[in-house]
């Protein structure tokens, strides 16, 4: 860019070291997790089936990876099924009710008691009326749309006033307005949502699993955790939550990039300054 | 009020008109006036400053000749009739650019509204960049620039259509002096070369007398015509600025803006 930019060199060394501490920190606290972990079992003799040490769980990783790995496959194929539903859904009831007052405040209430109704206590009977696949897509989706809808509808409403006039004067269509100015307003907004509802539609899928797991049947990872321990295999508990947790961070990580790269050239959240 | 203004707004024939106002007001729901009634003729061509205290309706008026608000009574004319609201440029007191967009779409934003075929647009936003020589910072964002810039590609916008009248609100407040100055002088030549028909609101005296061949003053809110004060200078260089000439005009609106707060405060 040819622009001037006086603020960019010290943002930038700024950044760095910032960048250093905050990778490096992190990784000596769970260094010292694991150690006081892996201690705390030798000096007690503690046994496996009671608490694992991390070096068991790791081995049980391996050992037990390939069924692990399609459990991990299943369980991510719902939260993703769950989080594009939420997505493609909570933008486009956000958009309708931007378009429909009376459709956003007949709806709306409903909307946050979905919301608020807790997942675990919807999901046994979504099971009942609906097939199992189905029914845990639909808990993934019901926990994760609605910050995307919230966020949406936020989003379309902090439209600067003065371009929606400028908008107006030039004479611009509903959709012209809807693509050039209401949709990269709120463009932020909605990356958040979605950045929020990837790791919500990872908990409503486990949540719904476990869920199912319970009436016995299922294949994805929150089942394997159910069942691992009904069977006291207490080190497959541990091996399948790290998995979970990995897999929420990457999803969380993935996100936050494509957010990123979205906005990296205009929006300030991408741009590390203050302001 | 207004019969102060008569001699000048009536004189006009209507050939010359630009903008036309008669009787407009504004009031608000809860039925306090913010402005009028006003009666003012912009002749084709003109340069005239809208000059009043804050609240005093000066931006509402703006804002009912641009369509962007509905007066309450009264008639606003634009030459050309029904479509001329297209002929309008409107710089906002904010830059008001599209902060995701480069310098070059948020120019281009006028014409890709009103369907211009691509090629056509482009020779367009070349020339109106070209004309507030930010032609090297067409690909830059808006948040690169410096808020002279900003203010610069807002104009660069609102002339991209070559529009017959450019409305500014307040445009420079936000800007330092010496930015005010240097855009001043950019608007005066733009002025000269472009012949728009300019109205200008501000609150500052001086910006007013620089930069207009009318100034209206306004009183306090609502807002009406308290005096007209013609500034018969063909050249405005620096010099002007500087000039005992210039010095005297400036007196004369400031004694004009506070005999419109006193006979208001009288009312």
């Amino acid at each position: 860019m040819s622009a001037p930019d006086p603020d960019d060199g010290q943002a930038g060394t700024g950044g760095g070291e910032g960048g250093v501490v905050r990778f490096v920190l992190p990784v000596l606290v769970l260094a010292v997790g694991v150690l006081a972990w892996d201690l705390t079992v030798r000096i007690n003799d503690i046994p496996p089936y009671v608490l694992p040490s991390p070096g068991t769980v790791l081995r049980t990783l391996v050992v037990d990876w390939p069924i692990l790995w399609s459990s991990l496959l299943t369980t991510l194929a719902t939260t993703l099924e769950g989080f594009v539903a939420a997505a493609v859904g909570g933008i486009a009831i956000a958009l309708l009710f931007s378009r429909s007052k009376w459709l956003e405040y007949s709806l709306f209430p409903y909307a946050i008691m979905l919301q608020v109704t807790p997942v675990i206590a919807i999901a046994p009977l979504l099971l009942i009326y609906l097939p199992q696949q189905t029914a845990v897509v639909i808990c993934a989706w019901i926990v994760a749309f609605f910050p995307v809808l919230a966020n949406t509808m936020q989003g379309l409403k902090s439209v600067d006033r003065n371009l929606s006039g400028l908008f107006r004067l030039y004479g611009a269509s509903p959709l012209q307005t809807l693509r050039y100015l209401k949709w990269p307003s709120a463009l932020p907004h909605i990356l958040t949502g979605l950045r929020i509802a990837g790791g919500l539609s990872l908990i409503g899928a486990v949540v719904a699993e476990i869920a199912a797991g319970a009436a016995g049947a299922g294949s994805g990872l929150a089942y394997r955790i159910a069942e691992s321990g009904y069977r006291l295999n207490i080190p497959r508990m541990f091996a399948a939550l790290l998995l979970l947790s990995l897999a929420g961070v990457v999803i969380y990580m993935l996100l936050a990039l494509a957010s990123y790269l979205v906005l990296r050239r205009w929006h300030d959240s991408a741009l590390g300054k203050e302001g | 009020m207004s019969r102060l203004s008569a001699s000048s707004t009536d004189a006009v024939p209507d050939s010359d008109v630009a903008i036309r106002l008669r009787g407009v007001v504004k009031a608000y729901a809860n039925g306090v006036a913010a402005l009028g009634p006003l009666d003012l003729d912009l002749r084709r061509g003109e340069f005239v400053s809208l000059l009043g205290p804050s609240g005093c309706g000066k931006s509402t008026a703006l804002r009912i000749i641009a369509g962007l608000s509905e007066a309450s009574e009264g008639e606003v004319r634009l030459a050309g009739g029904g479509t001329a609201r297209r002929r309008i440029g409107f710089v906002f007191q904010e830059p008001t650019l599209m902060p995701w967009a480069s310098v070059r779409d948020n120019v281009r934003l006028p014409l890709t509204l009103a369907r211009i075929a691509r090629p056509t647009a482009d020779r367009q936003v070349a020339a109106a960049l070209a004309g507030v020589e930010l032609s090297e910072f067409a690909d830059a964002y808006p948040r690169q620039l410096s808020g002279g810039m900003r203010m610069r590609v807002s104009l660069a916008r609102a002339l991209v259509t070559d529009p017959d009248v450019l409305l500014m609100d307040e445009p420079f407040a936000a800007l330092d002096e010496i930015t005010r100055f240097k855009l001043n002088n950019d608007l005066l030549s733009l002025w000269h070369r472009l012949g728009k028909t300019v109205v200008f609101v501000t609150h500052s005296v001086f910006e007013s007398v620089f930069l207009s061949q009318r100034v209206v003053v306004m009183t306090p809110r609502p807002g009406r015509v308290a005096a007209e004060i013609a500034i018969d200078v063909p050249d405005r260089g620096e010099a002007f600025r500087t000039s005992p000439e210039y010095a005297a005009y400036c007196r004369r609106a400031s004694v004009a803006l506070a005999d419109a707060g006193r006979s208001d405060a009288a009312l």
